[in-house]
């Protein structure tokens, strides 16, 4: 697209800017943000970027990452690099995460994983494939990676990994289990993963977003209706959580209560419910 | 990694800002550029219209069996050169955004209508105009680029010289012949977050008009508030604001410390519509007299939002006119009918005693190309109506009359009311246009209920005007 010619040398001149402001906060050091695309990434990246961090952005689509660093850039005056990243593509991950190192000299504070995709729970029914693609994006693909940073950051003795899980993993519901079940394993994980490196002093915080008004939902919800939470809001319940290192966010706080509820319904009533 | 399945759309009661008409509308959030080429070429829908932030006052961004864009999640600043103020950003940017972000570096809009709260990609689709038009024209003549999506699904470059035909039908054009992903425009610079403004009250429309005149050469800036319940001798009175870009030097010590920091000040809600009665010709009469006793002649610092944004300082303004919500009326005469016309029109609002306190002329400057632009030289005046239904629709049948009469003309951006016979008598350009989109847009991917009122777009199946209008006619839910 001849669109983005002019972007290299413009680009550049942010950059130029940036190098110089960004110096005086090191101290705040990168964060990875893998799929970065997504509605909740996005207003992560702005929330962490007015907190003076660099990032680097992950995801599969580079020409939309790139538009989004520009605008980080020019809107906040950090670093903001992009990486290709593909979550399916488990033998890519290690190469990787080391160019991350890499490109953040070493300087590699934290680690956000932010995709996940969301099939019809039908679909899921149907096709094997299909459940096999949720389970292996939102579940396999994250225990790839988040090993990879873990042993990373274990080593560094410091560090944070945050991992957007679902309230849809706290109890299989007939309406969607199959996500459910990816997503009550990676909960699992980051459970595990939070013990592991808790003595090396890396914080783990396992997020749990209700219904998120983003693309993934859109259509879906009623973006009115006071259930519905923005991507700035939970962005900002999940940086206040990761500085004074909680270890399970739900977000909007509401959801703790309700899911407390929904999971204590005994399960020879609930086999009945239409959840 | 987001599922494929994101083609559904959700249903709202969409409107303008003046709340009428309201529409049930299918819309769908864009968000990345691959959303709106999903949209745009989506088998499950008729027609697409892209809708920023909403704050054009009609229909202009409704659609009723078609899915409307929303394009505000798609803000992204692309490029920006400091030393040219060449910006490059994505068409959902607000300008209130590109003030945040650039105004601390020296940099302002070259030109802006009286919200901020407007995005980059309406601002161009309706050719705005602000307070400079007569020094500095209309939007368009700052954009040096378009990015558009076009029906087909092409992502192509477009600029006043590789296809002049389609900058200038985008330009002005309501978003029909594509979806602006991005733009690069030209920011202005400016010393300070000020402007040193004179204010001037005048006795009659007489002296309104001579006081632009007058001013023309020696102001950027000029508007002036009417009126417009005065009657015979005084009609058309008003207070006459002329402003400068303030340079750092003029600036009080006070100021001069953060020249280009903005005063805070903190907003103001109108939490709920308001009744009917609220506004009646006593109580605007009241604020009219208010208004123009207050303001004494005087000169002033004023800074950026104060001096462009008024109204932004008052969330939901327009809940004032209830849940019926109101009808801008803002017509143009050129500058040789334009003393009669507005004789006359003024004259015809002051005997309906309909009109509100928010009335506005300002002079206007040289035309841009846009085929559907609204200004060319000569005097635009503003007021809201608060929609009464049938009076409001007679009386506004009136005023086109007299509009036509005079050879002037309304602004798409405002307009819910006209008919497609006037509004063609108005824009001789139309049917340029109307090339244009026959060439980019040939089954009418882009359509808008207003752009069906209208006959802005041809060739419609005439059950979908037909149900457009009967709607249209029933009025707000």
């Amino acid at each position: 697209m001849s669109s983005t010619s002019i972007e290299a040398p413009a680009a550049s001149t942010g950059n130029a800017v940036s190098v110089q402001a960004t110096t005086d906060r090191v101290s705040s050091g990168w964060v990875l943000i893998l799929g970065a695309t997504s509605g909740i990434a996005r207003a992560l990246a702005h929330r962490l970027s007015q907190d003076g961090h660099s990032l680097i952005l992950a995801g599969r689509n580079q020409e939309e990452l790139t538009r989004l660093a520009s605008d980080l850039r020019l809107r906040h005056n950090v670093n903001a690099e992009v990486a290709e990243f593909s979550a399916l593509d488990y033998a890519s991950h290690p190469e990787f995460f080391e160019n991350c190192i890499r490109q953040t000299s070493g300087r590699l504070k934290g680690v956000l994983l932010c995709y996940g995709d969301m099939l019809p729970q039908a679909a899921t029914e149907k096709s094997f494939d299909d459940a096999r693609r949720v389970i292996d994006v939102n579940f396999t693909s994250a225990v790839s990676i988040l090993s990879q940073a873990a042993t990373y950051l274990e080593e560094r003795k410091s560090g944070f990994i945050g991992v957007i899980s679902s309230v849809a993993g706290d109890r299989g519901r007939q309406s969607n289990y199959t996500y459910g079940a990816a997503k009550a394993g990676l909960t699992a994980f980051t459970q595990g993963l939070r013990n592991r490196l808790y003595k090396s002093g890396v914080h783990v915080l396992t997020i749990k977003p209700g219904f998120v008004a983003t693309r993934m939902t859109a259509g879906l919800l009623n973006t009115k209706s006071p259930l519905v939470a923005s991507p700035e809001k939970v962005a900002n319940d999940i940086v206040r959580a990761i500085k004074r290192r909680r270890t399970v966010l739900y977000t909007p706080w509401f959801w703790r209560p309700i899911m407390a509820l929904i999971c204590s319904i005994p399960e020879s009533i609930f086999r009945k419910m239409k959840l | 990694m987001m599922s494929a399945d994101s083609l559904r759309g959700t249903s709202e009661l969409l409107s303008g800002w003046g709340n009428y008409p309201r529409e049930l509308c299918r819309t769908r959030s864009i968000e990345s550029w691959q959303d709106a080429e999903n949209a745009v070429q989506s088998s499950n829908t008729t027609n697409v219209i892209p809708r920023g932030l909403g704050r054009s006052y009609g229909d202009s961004t409704l659609t009723q069996d078609g899915v409307v864009l929303r394009m505000g999640h798609l803000n992204r600043f692309l490029a920006f050169d400091p030393e040219s103020g060449v910006l490059e950003c994505e068409a959902g940017v607000s300008f209130a955004e590109i003030i945040e972000t650039f105004l601390p570096q020296g940099w302002f809009l070259p030109t802006t209508p009286g919200t901020k709260f407007v995005t980059l990609g309406g601002a161009i689709a309706a050719d705005v105009h602000g307070k400079n038009h007569h020094v500095d024209g209309s939007f368009g003549n700052f954009v040096n680029r378009l990015t558009l999506l076009l029906a087909d699904g092409a992502i192509i470059d477009c600029t006043r010289d590789n296809d002049p035909d389609l900058f200038w039908a985008t330009v002005g054009g309501m978003g029909l012949t594509g979806v602006i992903l991005s733009a690069q425009i030209q920011l202005s610079r400016v010393e300070t977050a000020y402007c040193d403004v004179t204010y001037r009250r005048t006795r009659n429309l007489e002296s309104t008009l001579e006081m632009f005149t007058a001013t023309h050469q020696s102001y950027r800036y000029s508007v002036s508030w009417i009126d417009c319940l005065a009657k015979g001798a005084s009609l058309g009175r008003g207070v006459v604001m002329l402003g400068n870009d303030a340079s750092a030097a003029d600036l009080p010590r006070k100021l001069a410390a953060a020249p280009l920091k903005l005063p805070r000040r903190r907003a103001k809600t109108i939490p709920f519509d308001f009744p009917s009665f609220a506004l009646n010709p006593w109580s605007i009469k009241a604020f009219n007299t208010l208004y123009y006793a207050k303001n004494r002649d005087r000169r002033e610092f004023v800074d950026f939002n104060s001096f462009f944004y008024p109204l932004d300082g008052i969330n939901h303004w327009n809940r004032i006119y209830g849940q019926r919500g109101f009808v801008q009326y803002q017509a143009l005469f050129p500058t040789e009918t334009a003393h009669v016309g507005l004789h006359q029109l003024l004259e015809r609002i002051a005997k309906s005693r309909q009109a509100s306190f928010l009335a506005v002329i300002k002079g206007s400057g040289p035309a841009t190309q846009g085929m559907l632009s609204y200004l060319f030289p000569g005097i635009t005046l503003a007021l809201d109506f608060p929609n009464r239904g049938k009076a409001t629709r007679d009386l506004f049948e009136q005023l086109d009359e007299i509009v036509l009469e005079h050879s002037g003309r309304l602004y798409l951006a405002k307009d819910a009311l006209t008919s497609a016979d006037t509004f063609a008598r108005m824009y001789p350009r139309l049917s340029e246009f109307q090339r244009v989109k026959e060439r980019v847009d040939p089954n009418n991917r882009f359509v808008s209920s207003q752009a069906r009122r209208l006959g802005i777009v041809t060739g419609l199946e005439l059950n979908q005007s037909e149900a457009v209008g009967n709607s249209i006619s029933a009025g707000a839910h």
